[in-house]
């Protein structure tokens, strides 16, 4: 996913999440969607166009997304996704996981830095 | 998201991915010309910031794919494409696929359904056949079934056996069905009890036969066999209950067999029971056939004890009248020796049938090779786009698969086309095949067979396939770009494959040929023989049985048939007539008896056993057996009962040294009977076929005084069998005439067993005959796929080194030169396979001992001209691309490319 090596890559299944909560957020085409997750994130992230589309499609295939024809913000024809009912059932349980591996992370951070 | 949805949508999705990122790059496109970019520098901007959009898409789409299986497909589609791109090689492949395939498939079948199945009963493999051997017994007991039983022998089993469920004894005949339409000759299966009980097959109407039916005084009954049902009472269920005349016998029908349902591998029209009656049986008559079902637990080794142990007893129960001795048949040394009854049907025929599958088998390794070859060639061509492919990054696995696939769907395809081929060829098989092909009904292309072709066709497409995908499968640093054939023709390792494909073609064709010139000599040294009678296409044949209860007096009987025999003799055209018993190689053995010679000691006071046959006078004259010594009988020795006989030329050279000594000495038939008089000596006749040595027989009158008597009551043959010398053998005619001759004498009697004996003597020939045509067809099929190989490898050789010929021409080579050069290395070729071949012959013929006849495995007859044949024709098959090369104008040679 990095194209330098200053950047590093997602855990797998990050880019999922964040795709997947974005959407929950507001239903998006794709342009928009990566242009979100860079403003919200301050910069710090960056979704390359390569990783972005698979992901969608891998989503899409599962079932956690729909995609319907719409009109993009400069009045094209485009394809806006939108998370479904399982979708949001698959980010609930992810979220909750992450968090979990996040606060192990920081407890033997925090012991480490004692 | 079901599979489905999910294919039909598809495309659909590919479309939505599309418009995504197309819409994506023009969006940012969009904002770097706000940012102040000229257009189409956002544009190429833009597009670079994606990436490689192609590959984007292509990775995207990944999602919705299989993508292994996908790409087999596409492989599968590209392949299917390019064989329609040259259909010329597609045809020959496929043709040649479908006639190896369907061949070895519809032998297959055979060998399946002959040799593999189980027999059509419950639980078959607990079914034996009582076989017994009696290595003292002489004649009587050398033949495929060993010694037969007799009825004293069921009934003693049967009591008395621990090792049987059940037991019984059956023996074939025919008999005259009166009161259903025509009369008509059926044949009847003469069933004791336990036969029925052993098979194990219910009835399909009725009832079977119980206890009551086998009561000699009861009510008579009978069983109709499903084809004889269906053919006379047009399967009309009202049958049972109903009445039937069986040789003027009353007897009521109390069933019918199910459809198929055969007495170990022969169909009957009627069974009928043998209903022995205690009182009256004696230890003799070995004719029956025994059948049992062993009980559970008990072994084939334990069975034959239990038997062994009965012998004696059964000798201790019976007698054969007053004054013999029971214990006689101790000097037969009688051994049981009990088979699985699947063997007994199968007998020998599994060695011709192995013979068939061997040859057919390498017929089609040889169609793989010619494949494999052609195949090698189309990879070639393939080069220069294998070898991008695999600097593109395709790896050695990923482009032999593709060479694999190809060759496995030609395989496919192949075997899909065979499937009317094995048809057809079983159709063939079963049309020639040898008459005695046991379970010939149950012939027939079944799932097996089916599945035997699937797996054929994939071996085969991997087996030819691997060949091209070893070659041309190599990683990129192996190859070679560009124009190689600017500097040199062909180097010697690109065409090593293609011959050794070459060699091994030409050594199996070898084999094939010198097994098929070996059948030619067997049936060539077997019609060379002499049967001992002659002008076979101009010998009708016929026989007529007499009942009993049609007419009682045996005298009255003899009259019938000598009247019959004039009125035959009377049809124009008949050169001469006659009858006996039976005629040689009818697959009949009329009657096995003791003789005794005047002058002679025996070992247990009786002689050996001889085969009989008795005979009006003109028996001989019309057969064209010649009278060696002496002369036939004639009408006054018939009628006045004389006590005389005729011998064998072996007998009367045995027993008194040569023909002419054997006239007027005088032989008995048991130490009971009176002396009978040597009259004539007539030439050895091989009964048995052409290829067994002619047995000692002993010719009777056909009329006679009763056989086991010594009282003044004459006797003669209820059933004879006509024979009759004419050039209108064969023909409507001639049947129609020879009706009417026998109706003008009682129109009760029907004809049987109408046929020439060209006929019968083809039919002894045609375990021989059908192994011949097997071989003869395979061994030409080989020998020209060898030859179209020879031509292809020196043909492509030719056009491969075309620029070489070219330059050797403007050197001054001469034509014939250039043409020897490449017959020779045609010859070389096939020089090499030619010794592997004889080699590989040399040790395969011996298999092939039990068909020969007359000329040994070894022959160097055959294998002498074999490899000239195939060298001469190698030769040949080279010359006409060697000429081509000859011919080649040097200058374009040179120019061109």
């Amino acid at each position: 996913m990095a194209k330098n090596p200053d950047q590093r890559d997602l855990f797998p299944g990050a880019l999922e999440i964040m795709l997947l909560q974005s959407l929950r957020h507001k239903p998006m085409h794709g342009y928009a969607l990566a242009k979100h997750i860079k403003q919200v994130s301050d910069e710090l992230l960056q979704v390359e166009e390569g990783s972005l589309y698979p992901a969608l499609q891998r989503m899409l295939r599962e079932g956690w997304l729909d995609a319907e024809t719409g009109i993009s913000a400069k009045g094209r024809p485009t394809r806006i996704y939108r998370i479904t009912e399982a979708g949001t059932r698959h980010l609930e349980r992810e979220v909750v996981s992450f968090e979990r591996m996040f606060a192990g992370i920081t407890r033997v951070l925090a012991v480490a830095k004692a | 998201m079901s599979l489905f949805s999910r294919l039909f949508s598809r495309q659909r999705r590919y479309n939505d991915l599309s418009v995504s990122i197309q819409e994506h790059i023009a969006e940012r496109a969009d904002e770097l010309v706000e940012e102040g970019m000229p257009r189409t520098e956002a544009e190429q901007k833009a597009r670079r910031e994606f990436g490689n959009v192609a590959l984007v898409e292509q990775q995207s789409r990944e999602a919705w794919q299989w993508p292994a299986l996908e790409s087999i497909i596409a492989d599968l589609r590209f392949a299917l494409r390019r064989l329609g791109n040259s259909p010329g090689f597609a045809v020959t492949v496929l043709l040649t696929l479908a006639i190896g395939i369907g061949a070895s498939t519809a032998v297959f079948s055979v060998i399946n359904c002959v040799l593999l199945k189980p027999l059509p009963y419950p639980d078959s493999s607990r079914l034996v056949a009582l076989r017994l051997d009696a290595p003292g017994a002489a004649g009587l007991a050398n033949f495929t079934n060993g010694l037969q039983l007799s009825n004293s022998m069921y009934l003693t089993f049967s009591d008395h056996n621990q090792s049987f469920s059940s037991v019984g004894v059956w023996y074939p005949s025919k008999a005259n069905v009166t009161g259903v339409a025509q009369p008509e000759e059926v044949n009847v299966a003469n069933i004791s009890g336990g036969v029925l009980e052993a098979l194990a097959v219910p009835a399909a109407q009725g009832r079977l036969f119980s206890a009551v039916d086998q009561e000699p005084n009861g009510i008579k009954t009978v069983i109709l066999g499903y084809g004889y049902w269906q053919r006379k009472f047009g399967g009309d269920r009202s049958v049972i209950g109903r009445t039937i005349q069986v040789d003027s016998i009353s007897r009521q029908v109390v069933g019918v067999m199910p459809r198929g349902f055969r007495i170990v591998d022969k169909d009957f029209d009627l069974l009928a029971p043998l209903a022995l009656d205690r009182n009256h049986q004696i230890l003799a008559g070995f004719g029956g056939d025994g059948i049992a079902r062993l009980r559970d637990g008990v072994s084939i080794p334990q069975a034959n004890a239990d038997i062994a142990r009965l012998i004696p007893r059964w000798m201790d129960s019976w007698s054969n009248g007053p004054g013999s001795n029971p214990h006689y048949y101790e000097v037969w040394r009688i051994t049981p020796n009990l088979r699985l009854l699947k063997q007994q049907v199968i007998g020998n025929i599994g060695s011709v049938l192995w013979v068939v599958m061997s040859t057919v088998g390498l017929v089609m390794l040889i169609a793989c090779t010619n494949v494999a070859n052609l195949l090698l060639v189309r990879a070639e061509g393939r080069q220069q786009e294998l070898a991008i492919r695999s600097a593109l990054g395709a790896g050695r696995a990923r482009i032999a698969r593709e060479l694999l696939l190809e060759s496995v769907l030609l395989g496919l395809l192949g075997g899909a086309l065979s499937v009317g081929v094995a048809y057809g060829g079983l159709r063939l098989l079963t049309a020639i095949g040898p008459a005695n092909l046991p379970r010939l009904s149950e012939i027939s292309l079944d799932a097996t067979s089916l599945a035997f072709t699937f797996i054929l066709s994939v071996v085969s497409g991997l087996l030819f396939g691997s060949i091209p995908a070893l070659r041309y499968a190599r990683g990129a640093a192996a190859v070679v770009i560009g124009n190689a054939d600017r500097t040199a023709s062909t180097g010697r390792p690109r065409q090593r494959t293609r011959n050794i494909l070459v060699i091994a073609q030409v050594a199996m064709a070898l084999v094939l040929l010198v097994s098929a010139l070996l059948m030619i000599r067997t049936f060539a040294a077997l019609r060379r023989v002499e049967p001992g009678f002659a002008d076979v296409e101009h010998i009708e044949t016929m026989s007529v049985s007499i009942p009993g209860m049609m007419v009682a007096n045996a005298h009255a009987v003899s009259q019938m048939q000598n009247e019959i025999l004039a009125k035959l003799a009377a049809i124009p055209g008949v050169v001469s007539a006659g009858y006996g018993e039976a005629v040689p190689m009818d697959e009949t053995d009329p009657n096995w008896d003791t003789i005794n010679v005047e002058g002679k000691i025996y070992d247990g006071g009786e002689g050996p056993l001889r085969l009989f046959n008795y005979v009006s006078p003109g028996y001989f004259n019309t057969l064209g057996t010649r009278i060696v010594a002496g002369r036939d009988f004639n009408w006054d020795d018939l009628n006045n009962i004389r006590p005389s006989l005729i011998v064998s030329d072996n007998f009367a050279r045995q027993n008194w040294g040569s023909a002419s000594a054997a006239i007027g000495k005088r032989v008995k038939k048991y130490s009971g009977s009176p002396w009978q008089q040597v009259i004539g000596v007539v030439e050895d006749v091989r009964v048995h076929g052409a290829d067994q040595d002619a047995p000692p027989i002993i010719y009777w009158p056909a009329m006679f005084y009763d056989r086991y008597s010594a009282a003044d009551e004459m006797d003669g043959l209820r059933t004879v069998t006509y024979v009759i010398h004419t050039s209108r053998a064969g023909t409507q005619s001639l049947l129609e005439e020879m009706q009417k001759a026998v109706w003008s004498v009682s129109a009760q009697l029907p004809l049987a067993s109408v046929q020439t004996m060209q006929q019968i003597y083809g039919r002894s020939m045609a375990r021989t005959s059908f192994t011949l045509v097997m071989l003869a067809i395979a061994g030409s099929m080989a020998f020209a796929l060898s030859l179209i190989g020879i031509y292809g490898v020196i043909s492509y050789s030719v056009s491969r080194r075309t620029r070489e010929i070219g330059i050797r021409l403007a050197l001054g080579a001469q034509k014939h030169e250039l043409r020897w050069m490449f017959v020779r290395s045609a010859l070389a070729l096939t020089c090499i396979g030619t010794v592997i071949g004889l080699a590989a012959a040399a040790s395969l013929v011996r298999l092939m001992k039990a068909l020969l006849f007359g000329v040994s495995p070894l022959d160097p007859l055959t294998f002498i001209v074999v490899p000239l044949m195939l060298g001469a024709a190698a030769a040949l098959a080279s010359y006409l691309p060697a000429r081509r090369a000859a011919a080649i104008n040097p200058v374009e040679a040179l120019r061109a490319e």
